[in-house]
């Protein structure tokens, strides 16, 4: 038991490794906030797109989005960080990150936009256009505002997913959380910083899993 | 050379190809294997769960709350790292193989005990009252009645979380599971040439992409919310 509490819960090398992990911490939120708002936006635009008229248009959207959510995220981001060097496209860490959460992200964003507009009866778009509103009007102000109200709860838990995605930066060496406390690791010898960083994403993340758990629970019985 | 005969050569370079196609082809029976054991031992523990939580007893359905709320908040490559290097530490020896499984399919098992709990909860009170007036037992009740219809609201998000998790084993590249994305990671250091990577992204997609379109159709299938 001692020997547990010695090799996870070490309060001396805990607060040792503190500084690190909260820088960390700041480029963990960086990361999130690059990335979360890069994949609404995509996922937006692949929502419209999967859900156009013109099968030019549905059919390479729909299969771009299935194909990266086929791919693992992590396959995608060493592909971008490996792979393109080859290609002599040399990108920094932070950048490859970027490029590879923002296809990940806009695809399931993507899907979970799309299951909110076709939530919304056609008959909300057309009652908009007989009342004079253009069609970017009657998506801006009519059908957007239902179709995101519909999947809150879907966008808010697979926002939860983007950020506890971030770690995965840790591989390509960009300096996140998780490579911080895996740094103080293996300087160390001791898991503690790992615990501790896990700590961090349960206080961080814990208030939206039980949002998530809440909120799904009203719309079923709602 | 013109650019595009450089781009084969690169991402599709045939020697390579053939010379590394053995050793992914071995990572796509790991992953397979990982994921089928992650699927049924996870999804199996998770519906237990989610149908122990429903006696109400005060402490098991807190403890299974709490548990479920700490797999899904903390991210699985953080527990990955957290068993791995340091459970060791403390005279516990696991394989990567076992610290993945069991980190993954713990928090396939949160996951799962939540869609199911939430497919428990939206399972009409007159279903229970009618079953349980007619004789049935709370646990006969739980079993024969309320599951089957918690089951068929849960199937679509639970296909499509277990596609995620899955997909997740790729993780255990980090640690040096014999997977699919290391498998294409050392050749492709061995190799110096990208079409390894360029092969395990193809394998992923052709191992995965059936699942995610089978998941677009229970979604269509099943869906609940019509406006």
């Amino acid at each position: 038991m001692d020997q547990l509490i010695e090799q996870f819960f070490n309060v001396e090398i805990m607060v040792a490794s503190w500084p690190m992990i909260l820088q960390g911490l700041g480029m963990t939120l960086l990361i999130c906030l690059a990335v979360i708002p890069m994949g609404l936006a995509g996922g937006l635009l692949a929502a419209l797109g999967s859900a156009a008229k013109s099968r030019l248009i549905r059919w390479p959207v729909i299969a771009l989005v299935d194909f990266f959510r086929a791919i693992p995220p992590l396959v995608l981001l060493i592909f971008v960080y490996a792979g393109l060097p080859f290609a002599g496209m040399q990108l920094s860490p932070f950048t490859a990150v970027v490029i590879a959460f923002f296809l990940n992200n806009s695809a399931y964003y993507g899907e979970i936009f799309r299951a909110g507009i076709q939530s919304v009866g056609y008959g909300q778009s057309e009652a908009a256009r007989s009342t004079g509103l253009s069609a970017p009007q009657t998506l801006a102000y009519v059908v957007l505002p239902q179709a995101v109200r519909n999947v809150l709860p879907d966008l808010l838990s697979n926002t939860i997913e983007v950020i506890k995605l971030t770690s995965l930066a840790s591989v390509v060496s960009l300096g996140e959380m998780l490579h911080a406390a895996d740094m103080a690791r293996s300087i160390t010898y001791n898991a503690s910083p790992i615990v501790l960083a896990a700590l961090v994403y349960l206080v961080l993340l814990w208030p939206l899993v039980r949002g998530v758990s809440r909120f799904g629970r009203s719309l079923n019985t709602g | 050379m013109t650019q595009w005969e450089r781009f084969l050569d690169t991402f599709f370079n045939v020697g390579v190809l053939t010379r590394y196609a053995p050793d992914i082809l071995a990572g796509v029976w790991v992953t397979v294997q990982l994921s089928l054991l992650i699927v049924v031992v996870g999804i199996g523990l998770g519906t237990l769960l989610a149908m122990l939580r429903a006696y109400r007893i005060r402490l098991l359905s807190l403890s299974i709350v709490v548990f479920a709320d700490v797999f899904r908040a903390i991210p699985p490559l953080v527990l990955i790292l957290l068993a791995f290097f340091g459970l060791p530490n403390a005279g516990l020896f696991l394989s990567s193989f076992v610290v993945l499984f069991l980190v993954l399919t713990l928090t396939l098992a949160a996951f799962a005990e939540e869609i199911i709990w939430a497919g428990i909860t939206s399972v009409d009170r007159g279903q229970w009252e009618a079953a349980r007036s007619t004789g049935i037992s709370f646990t006969g009740t739980l079993v024969w009645v309320v599951m089957p219809q918690a089951l068929r609201v849960a199937i679509p998000p639970m296909t499509n979380r277990a596609i995620a998790i899955t997909k997740m084993t790729a993780l255990g590249t980090v640690i040096g599971v014999p997977d699919i994305l290391n498998q294409a990671t050392t050749a492709q250091s061995f190799s110096g040439n990208a079409s390894p990577l360029m092969l395990a992204a193809i394998a992923y997609v052709l191992l995965f992409l059936p699942l995610v379109i089978l998941a677009r159709w229970l979604e269509s299938r099943f869906s609940w919310r019509k406006a």
